[in-house]
C-alpha cells in the first residue's frame, strides 16, 4: 500500500523486537468475540489511477456553476478565488500542521491568525475577532449562547430575516438548554417586521441578519438601541461578506457581537463546506467569547510572537466550565479568506462590493423587466428575492432544464407555505456576465409564458 | 585551493570562529522575519486586478459605508513572499514526524487535495436544485457506507463539523431520545481521563458531569461505572467513554459498561477519536455503542490544516437512529432521496432538528472517501495494525528510560509516558518537551490526560517509516539520559533554535493583544523640535 512504509520484514522485526509473535497480540485486550477477521463486504486497495476515475465519475455527474449562468446564493456564494490563494494554503507547512500548540516552531499558522483577526474586526468594525468558528450558522448558534452567559438571561429574539437554516441550529442548541427560549418571526422578506416589539426585559439577545436572507438591507441602529435599553445584545448576522466593503459596519451600528459565514473571500463553494464562520464583538465580552483567540507577545529574547491565548475559556481546560466545546475549527479556511483580503486589501474589497452591486442591481432590472415577476426589496447588496406568478419550485427546476441555476425557491427552506411558495432568493456577483442575466431573463420569460 | 571555470572557490575552507555578529536584517539566511501585513501592506494598491465597476445609482438605500475598511493589501508577489515566509515557521507532518497523541497525524495524501478539488465537488451550490447534483449524493452515501460498515452500525448522521460538533450531534440525540419516551434525565458520566470536549458537550447540551474515575490499570472499571449509577439511580442519561481510550490502552471491560448503561436506560456514547487504531480489528457497533464520532480528520486523513477543517460524523445505533438530524438521505432501493425539512419525515423519524446550515463538510468527505478507497478493506485494516506496531515499537525503545504510568504492557496506536522519569533531575516536563524541538521533533501531547502526572502521549501513526522511529527513539533516549545526567542546560529555557524562543503566555492572557493596532505617532517634544 503506497501510503505505508512498513515492510513485511520491518513488520516482522519489530514484532520480534516487541517480543510477540503475532500483531493479534497487541490487540489481545479486545474482546475475542468482537474480533475481525476481514471486512469482506468491502472493496480492496485501487491504484491512485483508479481512486481518480472513480471519484472523476461522481464529480462529472454534477452541474458545476462555472459551466453555466449561475445566480444561486442564499448563504453561499459563487466567487473568483486567485490562484495564489489556493497554492498558499496547499503549501505543506500550513496544510499539514495542526493547531499551534508548541508556538515556537508554529509562528506561521499563529502570525496568519493575528492577522485574520486583525482583518475580521476591522471589517466588522469590532474590537475584537476569535481565530474563526465552523461556520456561520453555527457561529449564530455559539453567539446566541454567549448572549445568554453575558446577559444572565436565556431569551432570544430572532427576526423572519435570519437563514431559516440559521434559525434551526440556534433553535436546536436552545431546544437541549434547560429555560431557555427562542422567540422566531415569520419569514419578513422586505424586512418590514416589528422586533423592536418583541424586546423586553427578558431578552437576552436579538438576531438580526443584513443584508438578509431575502437580500434585504436592515438598519441595525433602532434595534441596537432598544435592545440595550433592555439590557439585551444586538446580535448581527451576515451570510456574504462581500458586503461589508460597501456597506456600513454592523460595528458602528451597535453590534454587540457580529457573526457570519467567510466563505465568499478565499474559499470555494464545495457543497456548503468546509467554511469560516467570522466572530467578533467588544473588548469587555473576550472572556465571554466561544473559540480560539491568538495574541501577542515577546519571547525569551524580546523578539515579538504570537500565542494561543485566553485559553482558560477553553474546554481543554475548564472542561465543563468552557465558554464552548469547540476544539478543532475552521484554520485553513480562515488561511485562505486571509489571504485572499490580503490580495483585495481595504481598496480591492470596496470595488468588488460595487462591481457585486451592479451585477445585481442589472440583473433585478432584467428580471424585473419580465412579465409578471416582482424585486421585492427597496434596499439591497448583491442579492434580492423576486416574486413571480408560478411556484417557484417548479420554476427552478424549469430553468435548470434550460440551463440556468436561477437561484433558491424559499418554499426549500420554509414551509410556511403562501406567498413563501412564490418567492426566489437570486444573487449575482462578479462572476456573472452581461449574457448570463440576459440568459436567465430569456429563460425565465419563456417558463413563465 | 580548487577553482571552477570561472575562477570562484568552491571548498569550503576551514570553519572560521562562530558568527561574531547579529545580522542586519535579523534574518538567519533561510530562517527570515517577516512582518505582520499591516506594516508592510499599502492602502492604495491591490493585488487583484478588478474591473473598472460600471457608473451606477446604488440601491443600498442609507447603508452605504462612511469609512473605508481600513486594511492594507499586497500586490501577488508580495502576497506570495509574504505567506512562503510565514509558512517556512510552521512545523508539519510533511516535514517531520508528529507524534502528537491523540490526533492521529497521518500522512495527507496529495490525491485528495486533487480530488477534493474537481469541479464536479469543489464548485457545486449546496441549494442548486437537487437533481443538478446526483454525484454529490452518491459521494455522501457512500462515504457513509464505509463509516457504517466500518462500525458494524446502520445510521450515520454525516453534517457535524469536527469532533466536537460530532459529541454534540451524540449527545443531542441522546437527550431526544430520552425525551420521546416521556422521560428526563439530568446527568452524564465521564471518565476523569477524558477530552475535554466531552465534559464540555454534555454540559453545552445541558447535562451535569458526574466524574468517572480511572481504576489503577488506566482502564475503567464496571464496577466504578455501575457505582456512580447506583448513586444517581434513573438520572443517568449516557455515558461518555473513549475507546481506545485517552491512556492508549483497549477497554477492556467496554461490553459490560455498555450494558450496564443500557440497563440503567441510558444511552452509551463513544468518543471515536482514537478508531485509528481498530479500524478493522473491530466494529464499535458490537461492543453496544449508541453515538460516536469519528474525526475524519484524525483517522481518514483529511488535513489538519493549522487547526482545521475537520469533519465528524457520528454513526448512531438503532435506538438513536430515528433522532438523527436533518438534512439525511433516505436510501429507497438504488435512489437516493434528500430529507430537508421536516414535511418529508416519514413514520418514525423524529430528527432533532439542525447541526449547521446545509450538508456538512463535503471538502472532507471527498478526502475521506478517497483516502478509503485508496486502502480498501485490507489497507485499512495494515494501516491501524502498523499504527500500533509503530506505537508499541516506541514503547519499547523507550520503557526502561521513560515510565509507563500503568506498567509494561501493550498499548494500542499510542503510547503514554509520565514524568516521573525526571524526578530528581530538575528538567520540567515542559523543558523536556521544549528540548524536543531543538531536536527537530514536534513535542508529543503534553499534560493529556490529566489522569498521570505529566503525561507525555505519543502517537507516531502508521505514517513512520523503521528509519524514523529508529531516530525518533534514540534522540529521545540520548535527551533522557542527558537529563538524568544533570545536563540541565540543554532543557532549561529550550528551544534555543527555533524561530522563536519560548514565548511569554502568561503575558500575553493578563494584557490580551488580539489585533493589530497602529503605534501611536510619536510626539517630537517642541523644544527638542
Ligand atoms: C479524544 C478526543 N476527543 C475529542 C476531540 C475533539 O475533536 P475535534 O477537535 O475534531 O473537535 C479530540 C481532538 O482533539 C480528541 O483527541
Amino acid at each position: 500500500m503506497r501510503y505505508l512504509p512498513l515492510s513485511d520484514n520491518d513488520r516482522a522485526d519489530m514484532l520480534a523486537r516487541i517480543g510477540v509473535d503475532s500483531i493479534d497480540e497487541l490487540f489481545a485486550d479486545i474482546p475475542e468475540a468482537v474480533r475481525l477477521e476481514e471486512l469482506t463486504t468491502l472493496p480492496r486497495r485501487k491504484t491512485e489511477m483508479q481512486v481518480e476515475r472513480q471519484l472523476s465519475a461522481m464529480a462529472n455527474k454534477n452541474v458545476s456553476a462555472g459551466s453555466l449562468p449561475f445566480f444561486v446564493g442564499a448563504g453561499a456564494y459563487k466567487h473568483h478565488v486567485p490562484a495564489t490563494v489556493d497554492h498558499l494554503i496547499q503549501r505543506s507547512e500550513f496544510l499539514t500542521s495542526y493547531t499551534p500548540y508548541q508556538p515556537e516552531i508554529t509562528q506561521g499558522t499563529l502570525q496568519a491568525l493575528f492577522e485574520f483577526q486583525t482583518q475580521v474586526a476591522n471589517l466588522t468594525g469590532m474590537e475584537v475577532a476569535n481565530a474563526s468558528m465552523y461556520d456561520g450558522s453555527t457561529g449564530t448558534a455559539e453567539a446566541v449562547l454567549m448572549a445568554h452567559r453575558v446577559t444572565r438571561k436565556k431569551k432570544a429574539v430572532l427576526s423572519g430575516g435570519l437563514h431559516p437554516q440559521y434559525r434551526e441550529v440556534v433553535e436546536g442548541v436552545s431546544a437541549k438548554l434547560p429555560g431557555a427560549s427562542v422567540a422566531a418571526l415569520p419569514a419578513d422578506p422586505t424586512g418590514t417586521e416589528d422586533i423592536l416589539a418583541q424586546i423586553d426585559d427578558e431578552t437576552s439577545c436579538v438576531v438580526v441578519q443584513s443584508p438578509s436572507f431575502y437580500g434585504q438591507l436592515i438598519d441595525l441602529k433602532p434595534i441596537a438601541e432598544k435592545a440595550h435599553k433592555h439590557k439585551a445584545l444586538l446580535i448581527a448576522v451576515f451570510t456574504e461578506v462581500v458586503s461589508l466593503g460597501l456597506l456600513e459596519s454592523p460595528g458602528a451600528q451597535g453590534a454587540d457581537i457580529v457573526v457570519g459565514e467567510g466563505q465568499s473571500i478565499g474559499n470555494p463553494l464545495t457543497f456548503g463546506g468546509p467554511y469560516v464562520g467570522l466572530f467578533a464583538t467588544r473588548q469587555k465580552y473576550i472572556r465571554n467569547m466561544p473559540g480560539r483567540v491568538c495574541g501577542e507577545t515577546t519571547d525569551a529574547e524580546g523578539k515579538r510572537g504570537f500565542v494561543l491565548t485566553l485559553s482558560t475559556r477553553e474546554q481543554h481546560i475548564r472542561r465543563d466550565k468552557a465558554t464552548s466545546n469547540i476544539c478543532t475549527n475552521s484554520g485553513l479556511c480562515s488561511l485562505a479568506f486571509t489571504i485572499h483580503m490580503t490580495l483585495l486589501g481595504g481598496k480591492g474589497l470596496a470595488r468588488l462590493a460595487r462591481i457585486n452591486h451592479m451585477s445585481a442591481v442589472a440583473l433585478a432590472d432584467a428580471l424585473s423587466a419580465v412579465d409578471g415577476v416582482e424585486v421585492l426589496n427597496s434596499a439591497y447588496f448583491n442579492e434580492f428575492t423576486i416574486r413571480t406568478p408560478k411556484n417557484a419550485h417548479d420554476v427552478i427546476e424549469a430553468l435548470a432544464a434550460k440551463g440556468v441555476l436561477g437561484g433558491v425557491p424559499v418554499c426549500r427552506l420554509d414551509k410556511s407555505g403562501g406567498d413563501i411558495d412564490n418567492l426566489i432568493v437570486v444573487a449575482s456577483t462578479e462572476v456573472n456576465t452581461d449574457e448570463d442575466r440576459a440568459a436567465y431573463a430569456q429563460a425565465l420569460k419563456e417558463v413563465l409564458a | 585551493m580548487t577553482m571552477n571555470h570561472q575562477g570562484r572557490p568552491t571548498r569550503a575552507g576551514e570553519a572560521g570562529p562562530p558568527m561574531p555578529h547579529q545580522t542586519f536584517t535579523g534574518n538567519k539566511a533561510l530562517d527570515m522575519e517577516e512582518p505582520l501585513i499591516f506594516e508592510i501592506g499599502h492602502m492604495d494598491n491591490c493585488g487583484v486586478d478588478l474591473d473598472e465597476p460600471m457608473d451606477f445609482v446604488p440601491r443600498l438605500g442609507n447603508h452605504m459605508r462612511s469609512e473605508p475598511v481600513e486594511l492594507p493589501a499586497l500586490s501577488e508577489p508580495e502576497t506570495m513572499r509574504h505567506y512562503v515566509r510565514m509558512s517556512r515557521n510552521n512545523y508539519a507532518i510533511d516535514s517531520g514526524l508528529y507524534p502528537l497523541g491523540s490526533c492521529t497525524m497521518k500522512h495527507n495524501p496529495r490525491l485528495n487535495e486533487k480530488m477534493a478539488r474537481l469541479p464536479g465537488f469543489a464548485d457545486i451550490h449546496p441549494l442548486q436544485p437537487i437533481s443538478t447534483v446526483p454525484g454529490a449524493f452518491e459521494l455522501i452515501s457512500e462515504l457513509a457506507d464505509w463509516l457504517m460498515e466500518l462500525t458494524g452500525t446502520n445510521a450515520v448522521a454525516m453534517s457535524p463539523k469536527a469532533g466536537a460538533h460530532g459529541e454534540q450531534c451524540g449527545m443531542m440525540s441522546i437527550k431526544h431520545a430520552i425525551a420521546a419516551k416521556g422521560e428526563e434525565r439530568s446527568i452524564v458520566l465521564v471518565p476523569e481521563s477524558a477530552h475535554g470536549t466531552n465534559p464540555a458537550t454534555a454540559a453545552l447540551v445541558g447535562y451535569k458531569v458526574v466524574s468517572i474515575p480511572a481504576r489503577e490499570d488506566g482502564t475503567v472499571a464496571v464496577e466504578a461505572v455501575i457505582e456512580k449509577i447506583e448513586a444517581h439511580a434513573g438520572q443517568v442519561a449516557a455515558l461518555m467513554l473513549t475507546n481506545p481510550n485517552t491512556c492508549g490502552l483497549f477497554e477492556p471491560e467496554v461490553i459490560e459498561i455498555a450494558n450496564a448503561i443500557h440497563e440503567a436506560g441510558g444511552y452509551f456514547y463513544c468518543d471515536g477519536a482514537n478508531f485509528n487504531a481498530i479500524v478493522g480489528k473491530a466494529k464499535p457497533g458490537d461492543l453496544g455503542i449508541d453515538a460516536m464520532h469519528i474525526n475524519l480528520h484524525k483517522t481518514f486523513s483529511t488535513p489538519h490544516g493549522g487547526g482545521g477543517p475537520g469533519s465528524g460524523p457520528v454513526v448512531l445505533s438503532d435506538r438513536l437512529a430515528p433522532y438523527a438530524p436533518l438534512p439525511f438521505i433516505r436510501k429507497n432501493g438504488d435512489e437516493l432521496e434528500v430529507v430537508e425539512t421536516t414535511d418529508q419525515l416519514k413514520d418514525g423519524e423524529q430528527p432533532f432538528g439542525r447541526m449547521t446550515a446545509f450538508f456538512g463538510q463535503m471538502g472532507m468527505y471527498v478526502r475521506a472517501l478517497s483516502y478509503m478507497q485508496s486502502h480498501g478493506s485490507d489497507g485499512l485494516k495494515q494501516a491501524s495494525e502498523d499504527a500500533v506496531l509503530n506505537a508499541n515499537y516506541v514503547r519499547v525503545g523507550l520503557q526502561d528510560l521513560m515510565t509507563l504510568p500503568f506498567g509494561v504492557k501493550p498499548c494500542m496506536h499510542e503510547v503514554l509516558f509520565d514524568d516521573s522519569f525526571l524526578n530528581d533531575t530538575g528538567v520540567s516536563t515542559l523543558d523536556f518537551a521544549k528540548a524536543m524541538i531543538d531536536e527537530g521533533y514536534h513535542p508529543m501531547t503534553m499534560y493529556f490526560p490529566l489522569v498521570v502526572s505529566g503525561a507525555m502521549l505519543i502517537e507516531p501513526t502508521e505514517s513512520e517509516s523503521r528509519a524514523s522511529l529508529d531516530l525518533f527513539v534514540a534522540t529521545m533516549r540520548d535527551l533522557v539520559m542527558s537529563a538524568k545526567a544533570g545536563e540541565k542546560d540543554r532543557f532549561e529555557g529550550a528551544p534555543f533554535l527555533a524561530p522563536r524562543r519560548r514565548l511569554d503566555e502568561t503575558a500575553a492572557a493578563r494584557k490580551p493583544i488580539l489585533k493589530w493596532v497602529a503605534p501611536e505617532p510619536t510626539k517630537v517634544e517642541p523644544e527638542l523640535a
